[in-house]
């Protein structure tokens, strides 16, 4: 594990937390409408399948009822939500041709530095829509398609329709029937058979406005034999009023590919952020899951595998801290339907001040799906006795020639542990923080070194803030 | 240095330590030899401050500075040591990890990684340590002779000026005692001002760190003090005839 650098606690405090003007080209009124459905569609100069598609699904969602189970949304006022905010009118292929003030802002986030220096592509959405986008030449040659959603839409129609809302139709639950009906912006990759991206490609999604909601959509197709690594990362400024990030995010790992998906979420805390991602994967094909939910007021989240052909593999490496007023309800979903088929869910979760954590987790085998190997690991860590962990693990498993192992742990940081470190001249918040690093250690691992850096460094600033 | 002044403590209600008078001065090596429950480890465990323990009457300054109401922290970086007799785990954070974060918190001058690891290095090399243990996770699956040889490194990585040793000789078999004892004769030699206080229930270690001052801890308090023949003379006669 690196060395924690220099750069200061208080630096990091104010960096994501900076509001920019909204000088934008269209916002929609509160609340969700045909209407709005229609006019972004338009906007967007949508085909036809696609205004049908989001406008069935807008039936399904005031259709279907909130679902009895997770965390508290009955705060979350939809009314008040602007449900597409469209920054200005045309995307980016260099930052000099986005306006100054989201420039600065991705600037201010560090993107562009990270861009030269390890991804091989960059997509930086605004509030509803993708301002920026960039994707090394060598890849593009090589026929690999990295681009905002509704780009996918207009340049790719036959590739996105046949996969579309098949992974996670709008029936799914509530929230993706409501991100099929005014989804705005996310990503389009598709990589050719064989092709390995070494680097990864990195997706930024900002709220700046307030009240906003951001419903992102992204599809991943890695044909057979490929590799990519797809990451993202988010940040709102902070207000006194919620925001609803809603995401969908559809995989579709071929025979013998593999996709890795790593998230860092850290929200500002009046964001409800309840999202569905799921992955297809076929014979020997691999899809990784690195879940890390630092921010967000409520946090609702269970990436998926469906393990559709024989040998794939699904692993969900889940982590999420809760301060105070936060609840991560993280986990994970494998779904062996194929046999020797096998999975692994580690979820790490760190409570403190009052924050809560759930693991909430399905393994599901199928009759048919013998010779099964799953695992699934999870560690809750509470760091006063105010914070709240839970466990709602659901097992169906119908075959019986299968391996599956379950082991649950809740610890507290010890006074021995304490004492120790504190011997060593360590304070007392650097000491808790060293435990807690440790403690998600085996997830941070698997996550490139520059966000893991980055991660250590929101979890120390996250304690500071709390222990006096 | 050191100087304890009629020291009481108490931890759940019962007096452990009932009026201690130490003085450890500068470049001196001392041991403290007690049987099993005479309080030498809460001694250990009081001086450094931890919080189940409370201290109901006395002193302890430490080159002039009144400790007692510090945290532990703080105490250790004053320059305070304490080997445990007992190391925990710290799961996912690497000896180097851990050691590197606490030369910082000390206030070290700052050496480069490169300097700092091969400091680590050497260290690892005189306790016959192998330097893979830099980058494992701290003390989880070593054996009880390997954590002390890590508490030995970490105390001569952090170059404390007073050294407390808690029951250093618990688990290590006689090569290591010899290794270790030799590598913390070697940090007191290096700088005359650098003192130890040894608290121990045998004497074997004391065959291989000469102490200048053996005192003999009783029922909370020290009973007697002398030179090192003191040592041998519990070892032949028992703690009954001290």
């Amino acid at each position: 594990m690196p060395v924690r650098d220099t750069t200061t606690l208080a630096e990091s405090a104010t960096r994501y937390n900076f509001h920019m003007p909204e000088n934008y080209a269209f916002t929609a009124e509160p609340g969700l409408t045909e209407n709005v459905v229609c006019e972004m569609s338009a906007m967007k100069d949508e085909p036809k399948w696609m205004l049908d598609f989001r406008l069935s699904a807008l039936r399904i969602y005031e259709r279907k009822p909130m679902q009895p189970w997770g965390a508290d949304l009955s705060d979350l006022d939809f009314d008040s939500i602007r449900y597409y905010i469209r920054p200005q009118d045309r995307q980016g292929k260099t930052w000099e041709d986005i306006p100054s003030e989201i420039k600065t802002t991705f600037d201010r986030l560090g993107i562009p530095q990270a861009e030269q220096k390890f991804l091989a592509g960059v997509g930086a959405q605004y509030e509803s829509e993708v301002v920026y986008h960039s994707l090394h030449e060598k890849l593009r040659a090589q026929g690999v398609v990295f681009l905002d959603m509704d780009g996918g839409v207009r340049e790719y129609p036959d590739l996105v329709r046949e996969y579309f809302g098949k992974i996670i139709p709008p029936t799914d639950n509530k929230f993706a029937a409501l991100n099929s009906a005014v989804w705005s912006g996310g990503s389009f990759v598709y990589v050719p058979k064989g092709v390995h991206v070494d680097l990864p490609l990195q997706a930024y999604f900002r709220i700046n406005a307030q009240n906003v909601g951001q419903f992102e959509r992204t599809l991943i197709i890695a044909d057979e034999g490929s590799f990519v690594h797809y990451v993202e990362g988010c940040t709102a400024v902070s207000y006194s009023t919620d925001a609803l990030h809603s995401a969908v995010v559809e995989i579709m790992v071929k025979k013998g590919a593999r996709v890795r998906y790593t998230t860092v979420q850290n929200w500002s805390k009046n964001v409800y952020n309840l999202v569905t991602k799921r992955a297809h994967a076929y014979e020997e094909a691999t899809m990784e899951w690195v879940d890390g939910n630092l921010g967000s007021k409520v946090t609702m989240k269970y990436p998926s595998v469906y393990l559709l052909g024989e040998g794939a593999r699904g692993e969900v490496l889940s982590l999420a801290f809760a301060g105070n007023g936060q609840h991560q309800d993280a986990g994970g979903k494998m779904v062996h339907i194929a046999p020797h088929t096998s999975s692994l869910i580690v979820s790490k979760s760190v409570s403190q001040d009052a924050g809560r954590t759930s693991y909430r987790g399905l393994l599901r085998v199928l009759p048919k799906a013998h010779h099964v190997k799953s695992h699934v690991q999870c560690d809750a860590l509470l760091l006063d006795e105010a914070s709240r962990s839970d466990t709602y693990p659901t097992m169906k498993i119908e075959n019986r020639d299968s391996s599956v192992g379950h082991e649950a742990t809740v610890s507290k940081i010890g006074d021995e542990q304490m004492f120790y470190l504190q011997s060593r001249g360590l304070d007392e918040t650097t000491a808790k923080a060293l435990i807690v690093n440790g403690f998600i250690e085996p997830i941070v691992k698997e996550i490139p070194m520059e966000y893991a850096t980055e991660l250590n460094r929101l979890i120390q600033m996250n304690m500071e803030g709390s222990v006096g | 240095m050191l100087t304890i002044y009629n020291l009481h403590a108490k931890i759940e209600g019962r007096d452990i330590l009932q009026g201690v008078n130490l003085v450890v001065p500068p470049g001196e090596i001392h041991a403290i030899m007690g049987p099993n429950g005479s309080g030498k480890s809460t001694l250990a465990h009081v001086l450094f401050g931890h919080p189940s323990y409370q201290v109901t009457d006395g002193t302890i300054t430490f080159n002039g500075t009144d400790v007692q109401k510090m945290k532990p922290d703080a105490r250790a970086r004053l320059g305070m040591f304490l080997a445990f007799q007992r190391p925990v785990e710290v799961p996912g954070i690497t000896a180097a990890h851990l050691l590197r974060a606490a030369s910082q918190a000390k206030g070290d001058t700052p050496t480069s990684l490169k300097e700092f690891e091969d400091g680590l290095d050497a260290a690892f090399d005189r306790l016959h340590l192998d330097r893979a243990f830099a980058t494992r996770s701290f003390n989880e699956g070593f054996s009880g002779g390997e954590r002390k040889k890590m508490e030995v490194l970490a105390a001569v990585t952090l170059a404390p000026r007073l050294l407390v040793l808690d029951e250093l000789d618990s688990g290590l078999d006689i090569d290591a005692l010899r290794t270790v004892a030799e590598e913390v004769k070697r940090f007191v030699e290096e700088d005359a001002s650098r003192s130890v206080l040894l608290i121990t229930h045998y004497n074997r270690i004391l065959k291989y760190l000469t102490p200048d001052v053996v005192h003999i801890f009783q029922s909370g308090v020290i009973e007697r003090s002398g030179g090192a023949e003191l040592a041998e003379h519990i070892e032949e006669h028992g703690y009954a005839s001290a």
